[in-house]
């Protein structure tokens, strides 16, 4: 029997209720006579705190609180690839219909108290039985995440229909192959003469994490197409990251460039207290590009959240939780999954509202002292894993937040906390992105753990003096970065002629490596043999022009029997295709003659 | 909203800076709007903030002063704060509630409309391309204005932005079309002066009759600072989706509303984020800002200018950072590029549009708007950085390339920046001239532009060409 009570007290997002004794904490609650989504945040006697997902206002003291008597839940199933979603679950395109229902003007608008279904009851899935060869029969013995049979979701993505977690037992009917609704019986379970119909939809609790067999160690690369992601500072299926930076330093363009090149199978983007043009980028551009991997449109293995800076802030909060739900699903099916949330700061902000309204004891800048642990579940749920059930599926949750200091300050609670949690930091610099330099990564602050264990795949699939080559580029820049301060004092004129080649070379590395235009043709994508072409030849570059110098040449002649070549290094990222490598290995070994026949010249 | 009808308490418990707090109250309505009618028979407006069972807390626009515990009643109107709208709103001037004040007939509605509005579906959004050109080359060449963009102007008092927003507003056109903007002007507690600029330049350019203009002073009660920019931008969605216009939105200035909105948080004694600012400012802000774009199925626009003046020129300051976080890009104003006499003096390498990829290019502006663009910030940010170096080792000290960078810095500044307050430059013109200060550089130095727009553009090849 649900809750029943009545509203005594309303303060913006924070609705206080009586009569609420048997609610349970965080279960959700129907709000007002409009139904606005609520969850409960605290229970004091009978008086429960309710944060409502929608605008409070108009509300009334007095008007009525109804409980669900479950917690807050997204509804997984086929249907949800490529929906745009609210923080709560929504599908945004539905929200629309219905409130063209009501008033066909206000369309573009979002209301209150609309219900929708996150995923289409009506349309009709082509289930089949079975998975990999297996075919489930009666009487076969089945466990949480056993997958009875698959449904292709889109040209991209085999949804596999698993039985949920807490069901086992003996399978005693299988539907046949055929066509069927998300509600419709496909499999029934009996246990102990209960029976429990499977349906190819199933329920999950957003604050608590989908259950799985065991985590392994994320040792894959996620190819991103990003060089100075991929070659300095490596993301891992399976690990988590976090991208800091003042406004305007393309955390959003990273992001996106994240979402749409990298070499996850599924990607949840959840767009968190940002801007709405921002989601409507995606929305309109994704079914339109191709994804590099597959050649299919990329909106047929994104999935959106849109909880925009505009829109009610409690949603906010939720809208991660829901977004890192929806990805474990995903992981469970034996995908890797890559989340991306914008802006975990506004996510915090949230809370910090929340707490305030609820006037609890502020910590730092008034954040609540459970920001930190709160941060700390959130990564947590990523890993690679052994999901569970048969057959074996490694899956992944690959999480990358974005982090937006207030005045681009990293010592700020959000920033500092992130940096605890995560094991790749990449730093974006305001003063890279005011002389456009993209993508604005800081290549001093960055860091990666995971640059070893990914090592292991760059060798055995690309080249061996992978490794070796990435840790002589950060040697140069490092090295760099102190002679900077040097010059900045007596200039570069009287600099060692050594110092003068780091300097030089460490420019090329800048404009001709780490520079990335994520919106040009070729630019924008630059495989991993790309990557390492170009490394290589920047390299070759710097050890024999290392040679030159101590032989007395100095490095402006050097630059100088270079001619047109510098530039054609530097362009080889935006002229020479992906698939055109020989030409970057032809431009290397000119470059490699010309500075052979300066040394025969000599000193 | 259901209307429960007027309701009239009168039990004053407690009078606070802005709020009132009323009791025995009933039927009380969260962000209800109230009318009180004091002794002496004057009428004010107000707000209810927060209610429980009984209590209400009233925010007073007006302010509380002369209001007293006894003979004050409170009326609750059954409804959030509604302005009428109407087409012919354009060419007329109100106070910052929405009220005409210039003896003009009154207003016939078309429809009442809550200031509040209400967010844009994202799924229904159109993603905004339509290059506008102002005139302006920093802007045009480097930080492209788009239709249905939300593009602040970041000012220090006593920096010509009214000038630069003025000169935006007269000369903005899509290439391509005939129709004129619409302008909804929002002053936000400015100096009665930098009203009367504006007022005076509408008159001047003959364009006032597709003006209008939401208007409070410096010395009018700071609580309807809250009101106006949503009052104007009410009128600007129904100008735009209901009327297919296409507005241009100034408010003016961001940084008197968002010290309103600490003076009302202190009052309520709410824990304090930033610089006494509440922790809900960048929500309080986004529901302003994010009132601009385009949607599917309307043919109008909001594109919106929002002026703030950031304290102490500090651009990482709560309120332009906050800002920045919201809006797409930023133009940035610089102090010392004014007193070297450059107008407009925009610090290009801190301002950003982040609308201008799907702005510019073939069809649109020219196919190598782009890389000039960025060659543009590269070789200027190296000038820069090099200057700063050159004053401390001296300009000998430099490779004769360096030198040829001062030199670019300069002529970017003198030639490419500066312009006139009437100096309405084509795109074309604006990228000729980059081309040409650009090619104050040696060729090779050109790596962000790719060889065949150096061949189609560079004067070098262009003189030999013709």
């Amino acid at each position: 029997m649900p809750v029943k009570g009545k509203i005594v007290r309303i303060a913006g997002p924070l609705v206080v209720a009586e009569g609420m004794s048997g609610a349970q904490m965080y279960e959700m609650v129907r709000v007002g006579e409009d139904r606005l989504i609520g969850e409960i945040t605290r229970i004091v006697g009978d008086k429960a705190y309710i944060q409502v997902y929608e605008s409070t206002t108009g509300l009334r003291p007095g008007e009525p609180v109804e409980g669900t008597g479950a917690p807050l839940s997204v509804e997984l199933g086929p249907g949800i690839i490529g929906n745009i979603y609210d923080g709560v679950q929504r599908p945004l395109p539905l929200i629309a219909e219905a409130v063209a229902e009501r008033d066909p003007r206000r369309k573009i608008f979002i209301e209150r108290g609309i219900e929708v279904p996150p995923i289409p009851l009506e349309k009709k899935w082509h289930f089949t039985p079975g998975f990999n060869g297996t075919k489930p029969s009666v009487g076969d013995k089945v466990n949480p995440g056993d997958v009875i049979g698959i449904v292709e979701e889109t040209s991209l993505i085999t949804h596999k229909v698993m039985i949920p977690p807490g069901i086992r037992g003996k399978l005693t009917w299988v539907a046949p192959e055929g066509d069927y609704t998300v509600t419709e019986v496909v499999a029934e379970v009996e246990r102990d003469g209960k029976k429990y119909p499977i349906t190819m939809r199933q329920r999950w609790p957003v604050r608590i994490p989908r259950p799985f067999k065991r985590k392994l160690e994320p040792n894959t690369p996620l190819i991103t197409g990003m060089r100075i992601i991929d070659t300095l500072f490596p993301m891992a299926k399976g690990g988590t990251g976090a991208i800091p930076g003042g406004f305007g330093t393309g955390k959003t363009v990273t992001l996106h460039s994240l979402a749409q090149w990298s070499d996850a199978r599924v990607v949840v983007y959840i767009g968190c207290g940002e801007r709405g043009n921002e989601m409507t980028e995606v929305l309109e551009r994704f079914p339109k590009y191709k994804d590099p991997w597959t050649g299919k449109p990329l909106m047929e293995r994104t999935i959106l959240i849109a909880n925009t800076s505009n829109m009610p802030v409690a949603a906010r909060e939720a809208s991660i939780y829901v977004g890192i739900t929806l990805a474990e699903y995903y992981r469970d099916m034996g995908y890797d999954v890559l989340l991306v949330a914008d802006s975990t700061s506004r996510w915090a902000e949230a809370l910090r509202e929340i707490a305030g309204r609820l006037e609890e004891m502020p910590a730092e800048e008034g954040y609540p002292s459970y920001l930190a642990s709160r941060l700390a579940e959130f990564y947590e749920r990523a890993g690679r894993v052994e999901a569970l059930g048969s057959p074996e599926r490694l899956g992944s949750v690959t999480v990358v937040g974005a982090v937006s200091p207030p005045g681009g300050d990293f010592t700020e609670p959000v920033t500092s906390h992130t940096k605890r949690f995560i094991r790749v930091f990449w730093a974006l610099d305001t003063k890279l992105a005011y002389s456009r330099h993209y993508p604005a990564i800081n290549w001093i602050l960055s860091y990666s753990a995971y640059a070893d264990t990914v090592a292991e795949w760059w060798h055995k699939n690309v080249d061996k003096r992978w490794k070796e080559f990435r840790d002589e580029v950060m040697r140069i820049l490092l090295r760099e970065d102190e002679l900077q301060d040097i010059v900045r004092l007596v200039g570069t004129e009287s600099l060692d002629e050594r110092d003068k080649l780091v300097l030089e070379t460490a420019r090329m590395i800048k404009e001709g490596f780490l520079k990335q235009n994520a919106f040009d043709p070729i630019d924008a994508f630059t495989t991993p043999e790309k990557q390492f072409k170009l490394l290589h030849m920047f390299i070759s570059f710097y050890r024999k022009a290392q040679e030159l110098v101590q032989h007395g040449i100095t490095v402006a002649r050097i630059r100088e029997a270079l001619g047109r070549l510098y530039v054609e290094m530097i362009k080889a990222k935006f002229d020479i295709p992906n698939d055109q490598l020989d030409k970057i290995e032809e431009l290397r070994l000119r470059m490699l003659k010309t500075l052979e026949e300066l040394e025969r010249k000599g000193a | 909203m259901s209307l429960y009808g007027v309701r009239e308490y009168s039990r004053i418990r407690e009078i606070k800076g802005p709020l009132l707090i009323v009791e025995g109250v009933s039927n009380v309505a969260y962000d209800e709007i109230v009318e009180i009618e004091l002794a002496t028979g004057e009428k004010r407006r107000g707000r209810v903030l927060d209610v429980s069972r009984g209590v209400a807390v009233v925010q007073v626009f007006e302010g509380t002063t002369g209001i007293t515990t006894t003979g004050t009643t409170v009326r609750f109107l059954g409804k959030p704060l509604e302005i009428p709208v109407s087409e012919d709103m354009l060419g007329r001037i109100f106070n910052g509630l929405g009220e005409p004040i210039d003896n003009g007939p009154p207003i016939i509605a078309e429809e009442e409309r809550d200031v509040n509005g209400a967010p844009l579906n994202p799924a229904e959004r159109a993603y905004p391309e339509d290059f506008i050109q102002t005139g302006v080359s920093a802007i045009d060449g480097m930080n492209t204005l788009v239709r249905g963009q939300k593009l602040p102007i970041f000012s220090g008092s006593g920096l010509p932005h009214n000038v630069l927003a003025a000169q935006i507003a007269r000369q903005a056109t899509v290439l391509g079309e005939e129709e004129e903007f619409a302008v909804v002007f929002a002053a936000i507690g400015i100096k009665y002066d930098d009203f009367l600029f504006f007022k005076k330049f509408f008159e001047e350019t003959g364009a006032l009759n597709r003006v209008a203009m939401f208007v409070n002073l410096a010395d009018e009660p700071a609580m309807i600072r809250l009101v106006t920019p949503r009052a104007a931008l009410t009128l600007a969605e129904y100008l735009a989706f209901e009327r297919d216009m296409h507005v241009l939105v100034i408010l003016t200035d961001m940084t008197n509303y968002a010290e309103a909105l600490r003076e009302i948080s202190a009052a309520r004694e709410e824990v304090p984020g930033r610089q006494g600012y509440p922790g809900y400012l960048y929500s309080d802000l986004a529901s302003i800002y994010e009132r601009a774009g385009k949607v599917h199925g309307k043919k109008g626009s909001i594109t919106q200018m929002p002026i703030l003046t950031m304290p102490n020129d500090d651009i990482t300051h709560p309120i332009p950072d906050l800002t920045g976080y919201i809006t797409e890009g930023q133009i940035v104003l610089s102090r010392e590029l004014y007193n070297r006499g450059i107008y407009p003096p925009i610090n290009v390498l801190m301002s950003l549009s982040r609308l201008m990829k799907e702005g510019i290019g073939p069809g649109k502006t020219r196919d190598d708007h782009a890389a000039v663009s960025n060659q543009l910030y590269s070789a200027y940010s190296r000038g820069v950085e090099l200057r700063s170096l050159a004053a401390v080792v001296g300009e000998e000290s430099l490779s004769a390339t360096d030198r040829k960078y001062l030199e670019f810095a300069d002529a970017f500044e003198q030639r490419f920046l500066k312009q006139g307050e009437r100096e309405n430059r084509s795109i074309e013109q604006t990228l000729d001239l980059a081309w040409e200060i650009l090619s104050i550089l040696p060729e090779e130095e050109l790596t962000n532009i790719k060889e065949e727009y150096i061949k189609k553009y560079h004067p070098k090849y262009r003189r030999r060409a013709a």
